[in-house]
């Protein structure tokens, strides 16, 4: 997957979790906590969704990495540029 | 072989199996009653519709918002805010002999109203506002320091404390006479904070959408499946039998049935403990259906929450129902787009559950009755009387709460010691539900999430 693709599926992950989020105004340099006011039973989400859907493990000392779409998309990208 | 088990199919169970279902697991929730609901159930009855349990959601937030329970709640489960429809209140009182008190969804209201009831008070308020807002419900160490206490040291009027009490135990208090402080703040915020709401249909709406969603996710639900007992080997639920004789595996079991029920499934001979009661506080219900809306008659209320006397008791009563307080909830009175077809009123009130459940049959039907029209003669000294204009009728007991519930003593707010980390003495046995933590339909179902997010999907 490219750096786009893995974004839209961060997206689309947000998308599921909050319904009625414009995320279309989301700013990727910016948290997702702070933007949209997501608590850590969201970040274990993110995290579950990525392992259901694609099998990516994530372990809980990496969570931080998962703080922005920007830090998000980085941190995944080694482990999903194949896939 | 389950992956899970879940004993109940209630509010907390039916969000429990969502979450487990929507990720994979392999799910089955087990509900000894032929229907789902627990303690918010509904049922028709010569051609209506009635709900049981809830008179209103509490922690309502307008759609959009992204704190708190309802907001969290929606995520977890990936539901929308449109999905379960709600209605804002129109508006709530509570009902002294020498006070009364309005408030509705914005705190303004309550602030203005305790400032022409209490004037001196105004300060102190928002002193009680403020320690409310303070109070965090994971880390705080003074969860459990009595509320009478601190709002004794807030607050100058007796009177003022007894009125904020009413509401707040009514809708959830499962300690007597006082509750912990945590609880009281996250009452406080869930109230007159946040606020109260309803869907259009009711509880059914609610129910429907979680059976759906859970169904839709691959899960199992069995109806008229009771547990007969837990066998226990090696510190861990090994088989979970059913009345029917049927036995069921599963590599975790979550139970809403309550602690010291649960406890008495499991057969490895664990003692109940004695000093856990399950809790005694439990509830008669009137409903009056009326052949006009309550508004004609003058009755504009969302809740009315009544009290005779100067002070408020919380404690089972010594009469086969307490007539000096109770909670009046005319479903009519929500912000929906058209009326509701039926005018209706709703009373609760505390009751004794071993006198209900010591009554035979004809007896049982007989004082039915009688308590019927004494808890209404109570009630409508506070609202306009509208025992004329009722078509038909209805009442629970605590015995019905039992037979819906299976709670010991038709408790409605379960134990009055909660096991906030829902664990057992088994590695794969848990709780959830109202003797888990919090209560209230919002509470019940953050409660199941919570624990199916902690022990249930960790690995």
């Amino acid at each position: 997957m490219t750096k786009d693709e893995i974004r839209a599926e961060v997206l689309d992950i947000l998308a599921d979790i909050a319904p009625d989020e414009d995320l279309s105004s989301l700013d990727d340099s910016k948290s997702f906590r702070e933007q949209m006011e997501l608590d850590s039973m969201d970040f274990l989400d993110i995290v579950m969704e990525l392992r259901k859907r694609h099998r990516v493990q994530i372990p809980e000392d990496d969570y931080v990495n998962l703080a922005s779409m920007d830090s998000t998309v980085e941190y995944l990208h080694p482990m999903m540029k194949d896939m | 072989m389950y992956d899970a088990i879940i004993i109940g199919a209630g509010m907390s169970g039916l969000a429990a199996g969502i979450r487990l279902a929507h990720y994979d697991q392999r799910v089955c929730i087990l509900e000894r009653h032929t229907t789902i609901g627990g303690l918010n159930g509904f049922y028709r009855l010569r051609g209506r519709d009635y709900d049981v349990g809830l008179h209103a959601l509490t922690n309502i937030t307008p759609k959009g918002t992204r704190k708190g329970p309802l907001a969290r709640l929606l995520r977890q489960l990936r539901l929308s805010w449109d999905d379960l429809a709600i209605s804002p209140q129109i508006g709530s009182e509570i009902a002294f002999p020498s006070a009364r008190l309005r408030f509705n969804n914005d705190l303004d209201l309550l602030r203005s109203e305790v400032a022409r009831a209490f004037p001196g008070e105004v300060d102190n308020f928002e002193r009680l506002i403020a320690a409310v807002v303070e109070y965090d419900d994971l880390t705080d160490e003074h969860a459990a320091i009595s509320a009478r206490v601190r709002l004794g040291e807030l607050l100058d009027e007796p009177l003022l404390v007894e009125m904020l009490f009413c509401p707040l135990m009514f809708y959830g208090s499962a300690r007597e006479h006082d509750m912990d402080w945590g609880q009281f703040s996250i009452m406080f915020r869930s109230i007159f904070m946040e606020g109260l709401g309803r869907p259009y249909a009711g509880v059914r709406l609610i129910l429907k959408h979680l059976v759906r969603k859970f169904r839709a996710l691959g899960g199992e639900l069995k109806l008229r499946s009771g547990v007969s007992r837990l066998e226990v080997e090696n510190g861990k639920v090994s088989r979970v039998v059913l009345d029917s004789g049927e036995v069921l595996e599963g590599r975790r079991v979550l139970s809403s049935a309550g602690w010291c029920e649960t406890m008495r499934m499991c057969n490895d001979g664990t003692p109940v403990d004695a000093s856990r009661s399950p809790g005694r506080l439990s509830f008669c219900e009137t409903i009056a259906t009326l052949d006009r809306q309550p508004k004609q008659l003058g009755h504009d209320r969302t809740i009315t929450f009544y009290n005779d006397q100067e002070e408020f008791v919380w404690t089972p009563p010594a009469e086969p129902c307490d007539l000096r307080s109770g909670v009046i909830c005319s479903p009519n009175n929500f912000d929906y787009d058209e009326p509701l077809g039926d005018g209706v009123m709703r009373i609760t009130a505390l009751a004794n559950f071993d006198y209900w459940r010591g009554l035979d049959e004809r007896a049982y039907e007989l004082e039915k009755l009688r308590w019927y029209d004494a808890i209404t003669a109570s009630a409508v000294r506070f609202v306009p009387d509208y025992r004329q204009w009722v078509v038909d009728t209805d009442m629970f007991t605590p015995t019905t709460i039992v037979r819906f519930t299976g709670h010991d003593n038709g408790a409605v707010y379960g134990a009055p010691e909660k096991q906030i980390d829902g664990r057992t003495h088994l590695d794969n046995l848990f709780i959830c539900g109202t003797d888990q933590g919090f209560v209230g339909i919002i509470g019940s179902i953050v409660s199941g999430i919570s624990m199916a997010n902690m022990h249930c999907l960790r690995d």
